[in-house]
């Protein structure tokens, strides 16, 4: 299971297909979740990490053996597949689910990964994952992968070194307080925020030799996984719409109708 | 044999003139409609849209920015045209081999078209690129001269095509600059004028005449390196499309070698004729391009400015006009790619290349000078960029062929087709 001395690294970018950040969402009628009858993409963050994976191939060179993305979805989501491809990962993995069937949630895709994982002969040395999903903002998957496997783990990443001959990987994180180094024995998981890099635009060339990259198909079942959500959606709305200001008068009746309304630590 | 012709007569609904054609009808429609999948005029590979999306993304990020200032200064940002090789769009249908992308030629029509959506500027650089340098040595070169020639133009080098002069523009092969064999080179002299990209090209497809005497069948394309000699000379200030670089060139004993002789002496008249067909597609695609550009700009102003009470784009007046202006750019679209596609598909697509062409710089100055007038004065000024679109088609109906020539082509088809 742990990776010898000598060996190549092996990089694994999980990816979803989400809302496309540009659009603009309505709630549904039934208030049950999002219109997503709109244009989907691949996730922001995840384009960070397919992009950083390609970098550090580009940086260490003939020290990465392989780059492969993974996503749990619809059959739609193969085109997100493509599109990582185009950039310039070299095999996919589609866990495919009905196009009925719920979106998986962190805990699901963190045990579904941790499968996958366990079933790559080579093994798997990094896997770099968006720091979180535009759609749910639930930013756990990297963290619970990291909790089930027992790896290190570094997120909210904005910049990675990898140093294959001492196994390790140097990586700065962005924490409130500003930014924190970290040193990680590999294997790691890292979560991408926005400030790593800017990914590339699949050029023409490379969308046309992603075709012939390979896509290989399982389903959860075959894992091994169960991903039924564990949670509920009650209620989606809007947030309530704007109420109109008022003037007032001087500074004094500012701070009353702060008070009143709760906006202090002093009582009214 | 009369009886199983007919019966694929009906089923294809072909009405020939003659008995003779039955039979001959019946052998191409059968063997057509077999292997036919028969799919609407929009329907697109994974890879096109893929590569639309693409175009897309770095059209609105890394060419949006700089539309307005290069329009002021007419020039062309160096950067954008090294991005524009770096995505692969500078040979798009040229050989993984030479350093293309291998893709379709409506690839290249889908992204003639997204860079027009941002800025026909642009467009037409990649237009004249792919669908005239490019299309030209892969058609018509020999084998080194495609290993020597297409790798650079899909890496760095820029290209110019090179076929009209100051008292020849639709009267094209009425050219005068003249080419005199000298030992193992061509001694060339004379001027091109309205040469689209030569401020910014390396590489020149020049046509000239070897044998006056010969008229039309004297013209040869030449390819030359502005190192051989090719004097730039008055960039033109226009109304539109400034940033593309429009001069006059001057050759002045320009000494180009024996073997830069493409497609064979004296066959440039044909040459350019059948490039400038396809050329025509493209172009429709920039207009295409530039009208929806126009449209999609202008459209969500108008549900958003409010006068009396409502989004102005509610008003029926309003409503009719935007309707009428969506019906005019699906037709133009769905002539630009029927004709693309009749040319992948190996039909003939002249007539259709012409219409499209022809209509769509119709279509595209009809929807932008409404798209300024449903903006009101927000439409007239430069700031929104929407003006900008106006100026750049009045060039459509001009350039790669006048509207007239479009017409008298559609013309001779339809007198053909209608007078046996």
């Amino acid at each position: 299971m742990r990776p010898s001395a000598v060996r190549l690294l092996n990089i694994l970018v999980p990816i979803k297909r989400a809302v496309d950040y540009a659009v603009k969402i309505r709630v549904n009628p039934e208030q049950t979740g999002i219109d997503l009858n709109v244009k989907h993409s691949m996730n922001p963050f995840d384009e960070i990490a397919v992009e950083e994976a390609v970098r550090i191939r580009e940086r260490l060179k003939d020290a990465v053996k392989s780059i492969k993305v993974v996503t749990i979805g619809p059959p739609k989501s193969a085109e997100t597949l493509r599109t990582a491809l185009a950039m310039g990962a070299d095999s996919a993995v589609h866990v495919e689910i009905p196009e009925s069937a719920p979106s998986p949630e962190p805990l699901g895709v963190a045990k579904t990964l941790k499968a996958l994982i366990e079933r790559q002969k080579e093994g798997v040395d990094i896997v770099i994952l968006g720091k979180q999903a535009i759609d749910d903002d639930a930013g756990q998957t990297g963290q619970m992968l990291a909790g089930l496997m027992g790896w290190s783990q570094a997120t909210f990443a904005s910049k990675v070194e990898v140093n294959p001959e001492q196994k390790v990987a140097n990586i700065t994180r962005e924490i409130d307080g500003g930014l924190e180094e970290l040193k990680c024995k590999l294997p790691v998981i890292i979560t991408t925020d926005l400030r790593l890099n800017e990914p590339r635009y699949a050029s023409l060339p490379n969308i046309m030799k992603a075709k012939k990259k390979p896509v290989e198909k399982l389903t959860a079942a075959e894992l091994g996984v169960d991903i039924t959500p564990r949670l509920e959606t009650i209620k989606v709305t809007e947030p309530p719409k704007r109420v109109g200001g008022g003037k007032v008068a001087n500074v004094d009746e500012l701070l009353t109708k702060l008070k009143e309304a709760g906006f202090t630590g002093k009582r009214a | 044999m009369f009886r199983v012709a007919s019966r694929a007569l009906r089923a294809t609904k072909h009405r020939p003139t003659r008995l003779v054609e039955p039979a001959r009808t019946f052998f191409v429609s059968a063997i057509r409609t077999e292997g036919l999948r028969l799919n609407s005029l929009d329907t697109f590979t994974e890879e096109e849209n893929m590569f639309r999306d693409s175009v897309k993304r770095f059209a609105v990020d890394v060419v949006g920015p700089k539309v307005r200032e290069m329009d002021e200064k007419e020039s062309m940002d160096p950067t954008i045209i090294q991005g524009l090789f770096e995505q692969g769009l500078m040979g798009i249908e040229t050989s993984a081999e030479h350093g293309g992308a291998e893709a379709s030629f409506v690839s290249a029509i889908i992204a003639i078209e997204e860079l027009a959506k941002i800025d026909p500027s642009v467009s037409v650089m990649c237009d004249v690129h792919n669908t005239l340098v490019n299309t030209i040595l892969r058609t018509y070169g020999t084998k080194e001269q495609q290993d020597k020639w297409l790798p650079l133009l899909s890496e760095s080098k820029l290209g110019s095509f090179c076929l009209s002069e100051p008292a020849s523009g639709s009267d094209a092969f009425a050219l005068q600059t003249r080419a005199k064999k000298d030992g193992d080179h061509w001694v060339i002299n004379g001027s091109k004028m309205w040469i689209t990209n030569s401020h910014e090209a390396e590489i020149f497809l020049i046509f000239a005449n070897v044998d006056p005497s010969k008229g039309y069948k004297g013209i040869t394309c030449f390819i030359a390196t502005k190192e051989m000699g090719v004097q730039i000379a008055k960039k033109e200030e226009k109304l539109g499309i400034r940033a593309s670089s429009t001069c006059t060139l001057n050759f002045d004993d320009l000494r180009v070698p024996a073997e830069n002789i493409i497609g064979g002496e004296g066959k440039g008249y044909k040459l350019a004729i059948q490039i400038l067909n396809e050329g025509r597609i493209g172009i429709a695609a920039q207009m295409l391009g530039l009208a929806q550009g126009a449209f999609d700009k202008a459209v969500p102003y108008t549900y958003q400015r409010t006068q009396f009470g409502q989004p102005i784009g509610t008003f029926q007046g309003m409503q009719f006009q935007i309707a009428k202006a969506a019906v005019e750019l699906e037709t133009a679209r769905l002539l630009t790619y029927n004709a693309a596609r009749r040319k992948e598909e190996g039909r003939s697509f002249t007539k259709e290349a012409a219409m499209a062409k022809y209509w769509a710089s119709q279509v595209a100055q009809d929807v932008s000078g409404s798209a300024i007038e449903w903006c009101g004065g927000v439409g007239f000024t430069r700031e929104t960029g929407i003006e900008k679109f106006w100026r750049d088609s009045k060039i459509g109906a001009i350039y790669e062929g006048t509207s007239n020539i479009q017409l008298q082509t559609i013309a001779k088809f339809i007198q053909q087709e209608y007078s046996r």
